[in-house]
């Protein structure tokens, strides 16, 4: 067993793009359930229509690359506002199930053979990253980084990706010292005291669900850039739970939580698999296939996420009182 | 120190299950093949890749190519000639670039593993069918199937002379769908009225409720392959899914309600023993679709309608089972007590209830019931597999939804909506956007009346 390159491959698993977009879409389900209080079982739908919205508008029409993203935010938007009208006034466990219903229903739709045309049904769509990849700025060839080689694609993507989540936790932090964010951790503690304030809660609820939202979608286009490929099964339910894990490991309130929490969970994924197949090939576990060790991993996630909840729901970075439930 | 000891013996438990559980399943492969409808053809070995089986039906046919054994989207098949077997016929599936054949076996079955779901184009050779043996007119061939979310479909080659698809008016089709439907809206209801009491006893959404759906066809499935009767197998599955509810509610939920924890936070530990069970099953399950036995059984004709015998005694069963739940809630103390704790705990245990009894008594009944459930479930796609309850989890939260969070006659009634509009909506829609409708019937009922059919105003706050 190599120790070194298995540690390697988890250290490694902090600068990729999948990381990235983890971080990202988690820190839309922060600004979602950490800060308003809004249950969002959906974010993998989110990330779906983001996704989509960029590979269709590319594939069907040739649109450019801003063009294609300006389409993919606005589908999100729109996702957002179909989603909070029918929800937003009822309980929390009512925009759970409505969320994931919802998710579901936009996966089956891009699944469908009816419109395999235009989305590529259960195959999904490639071939879509090019107006992306004739933008780098970096030369052909292999850069090497500390211990790490990437080649002019994998540096311009990481680049792009890492700084959008830069960005995007800027904005967020700036967003929620400002008024705006008293108010919607307000809905978060007691909605009833801050519509007694004269507060449109309905309304800060709405624009709440529609900027964790966006983000969901951004990191749905940095999800599937780097694979060149966008397929339905990637956006089942359980997407959303692996972006709950992480939001949870990292601090659901904070702004660096989901960030760190998204890399931790990869980074603990990649290190069990790195010495489970390890102990396999070397003959120290012989009571497990390589099958079975990636589905232990698994059940690793499901145990995590109760252990989290139950024993620290604040995470890593959270301050406990600022939890949306006692 | 409570925490840590009811953690502790919380993992005890769980140990204990996941250990009768693991000897179970080692025990089941080795009998697997007496009570499975063997795969036609053994010849492959199951590591082969996808490109070498694609080169291997490229480079020579008959006996070396393929039946895609070591996939678990399986298309599937009877064939039968007067209502007897027609075993040797080669059947060829092909599509996403990849290709499989196979030959039906002697009880007629015929099985192809693919790689992916998508659509793929069968055609059945028919030149190895027996001397006199045709496919019926208007029976295409080949023709395209396309997987529909599930991770099994049944394509049927009519043999014979003269023989048509029955239901070819539009009247008759909706009759036969809308039976189905309530024969599938029934077996929801099973398991939404175990959701609907836990809810509304406990005010818990829980989202592993579809893994409890699975490990009751699960343990039917062991049971069964360990050689025990059908009848005997069933009915320990269904009390493997009450000691499944009991261990849960004694292990996990009580201590956490002790705790005082929240509904949200318990709503996402629900979300994460959900994953952690289905990959725990998938663990020892594996990750292939398996038969119960007598998974293949004759269309009855009843008047104008045909329906297959199995999905009749599961509408039977669950119709049953249902009236009984009912009248138990109605007429029996424990009923009443139950439907107490339902309308105001702190009330229910001022008045001497014992509540923590009557929720654990309804959770070990919300378990069998959603054990019964995955079994008829099982029959109705079908087979079982691990993901099986995860696939109907959002429809029977539609179910409660619908009919109210927390009244046990509204699960009833809207699963029954739900069965019937994702049957009969497959007159008009393509088969794979089938759960769609019912999903925005549930969305667009809570924009009209939020708190469903039968619940009431206070319960939605």
């Amino acid at each position: 067993m190599d120790f070194g390159n298995i540690l390697l491959g988890a250290v490694n698993e902090f600068f990729t793009p999948t990381t990235a977009a983890y971080a990202l879409a988690a820190l839309g389900l922060a600004v979602h359930f950490g800060y308003t209080g809004l249950l969002n079982f959906g974010q993998a739908g989110f990330m779906a229509i983001g996704a989509y919205g960029f590979a269709i508008p590319t594939l069907s029409f040739n649109a450019p690359l801003p063009v294609a993203l300006l389409i993919a935010m606005l589908a999100s938007v729109a996702f957002a506002v179909l989603l909070g009208l029918p929800t937003l006034r009822l309980r929390a466990d009512y925009l759970a199930i409505v969320t994931i219903a919802a998710a579901e229903i936009i996966r089956y739709v891009v699944t469908t053979n009816g419109l395999t045309e235009v989305t590529g049904s259960a195959n999904g769509l490639a071939a879509f990253e090019g107006g992306f990849y004739s933008l780098n700025p970096f030369a052909p060839g292999q850069y090497n980084l500390g211990p790490f080689s990437l080649n002019e694609r994998d540096l311009w993507i990481r680049v792009v990706a890492w700084t959008v989540v830069a960005l995007a936790c800027l904005v967020i932090w700036l967003l929620v010292r400002s008024p705006w964010g008293r108010v919607v951790k307000g809905i978060r503690e007691d909605e009833n005291a801050v519509r007694s304030l004269g507060k449109n809660v309905y309304a800060y609820k709405m624009q709440a669900l529609i900027i964790g939202g966006m983000l969901g979608s951004l990191a749905g286009i940095i999800f599937t850039l780097p694979r060149g490929a966008v397929q339905p099964a990637n956006y089942g339910t359980e997407l959303t739970f692996f972006l709950y894990t992480a939001l949870l490991l990292g601090g659901m309130s904070t702004v660096l939580g989901p960030v760190i929490g998204a890399m931790i969970f990869w980074a603990v994924l990649s290190l069990t698999q790195g010495l489970l197949y390890g102990a396999i090939e070397s003959g120290a576990i012989t009571f497990l296939n390589t099958t079975q060790a990636g589905q232990l991993r698994y059940i690793l996630v499901g145990v995590a996420l109760m252990l989290l909840m139950i024993f620290r729901p604040q995470g890593v970075l959270g301050n406990k009182k600022e939890l949306s439930f006692a | 120190m409570g925490r840590i000891s009811a953690l502790a013996r919380y993992m005890g438990m769980l140990a204990a299950v996941v250990g009768v559980f693991a000897g179970l399943l080692l025990a089941a492969p080795a009998v697997h093949a007496t009570t499975a409808p063997p795969p036609a053809s053994e010849s492959t070995a199951p590591e082969s890749s996808t490109e070498a089986t694609a080169q291997d039906s490229e480079d020579s046919g008959g006996d070396e190519t393929s039946n895609g054994a070591e996939y678990q989207d399986r298309i599937s098949g009877v064939l039968r000639n007067a209502g007897a077997p027609v075993a040797g016929v080669t059947i060829k599936a092909s599509g996403n670039g990849y290709e499989a054949e196979t030959e039906t076996a002697e009880n007629g079955s015929w099985s192809i593993g693919v790689p992916e779901q998508g659509a793929y184009e069968v055609e059945l050779d028919e030149s190895t069918l027996p001397e006199g043996v045709a496919l019926a007119e208007g029976q295409q061939n080949p023709r395209t199937v396309t997987f529909a979310g599930t991770s099994n479909i049944t394509t049927l080659f009519l043999l014979g002379e003269g023989i048509v698809l029955q239901g070819d008016t539009f009247g008759t089709k909706l009759i036969e769908r809308a039976v189905a439907g309530l024969s599938f809206g029934l077996l929801l209801a099973l398991s939404a009225v175990g959701l609907s009491l836990i809810f509304g006893t406990t005010g818990l959404t829980n989202f592993a409720h579809g893994e409890m759906v699975t490990f009751g066809a699960v343990l039917a499935f062991g049971f069964s392959a360990l050689g025990l009767p059908l009848w005997l197998a069933l009915v320990l599955a269904v009390v493997g899914g009450a000691g499944l509810g009991y261990v849960q509610d004694a292990g996990l939920w009580r201590p956490l309600r002790r705790r005082g924890t929240g509904l949200v936070p318990m709503m996402i530990v629900s979300i994460g023993l959900a994953l952690a069970l289905r990959y725990t099953i998938l663990f020892f399950f594996g990750g292939a679709t398996q038969q119960l036995p007598d998974s293949q059984s004759p269309m009855l004709e009843l008047g104008p309608v045909s329906i297959s015998r199995n999905n009749l005694v599961s509408l039977v069963v669950s119709l049953v089972v249902i009236l009984i739940v009912a009248a138990l809630l109605l007429r029996t103390r424990i009923g009443k007590a139950t439907r107490a704790v339902a309308d105001n705990p702190p009330l229910a245990a001022a008045s001497g209830i014992d509540v923590d009894r009557v929720i654990r008594i309804v959770w070990m009944a919300g378990g069998a019931l959603a054990a019964l459930g995955g079994i008829l479930w099982a029959y109705y796609r079908p087979g079982v597999s691990f993901n099986m309850g995860q696939q109907i989890l959002l429809l029977i939260f539609a179910s409660v939804t619908l009919g109210g969070l927390g009244t046990v006659f509204g699960a009833l009634i809207g699963s029954i909506i739900v069965g019937l509009f994702v049957e009969i909506s497959t007159l008009w829609l393509e088969a794979d956007l089938k759960y769609v409708g019912a999903l925005l019937i549930m969305i667009l009922v809570l924009l009209v009346r939020p708190q469903g059919i039968l619940g009431r105003r206070e319960r939605i706050g």
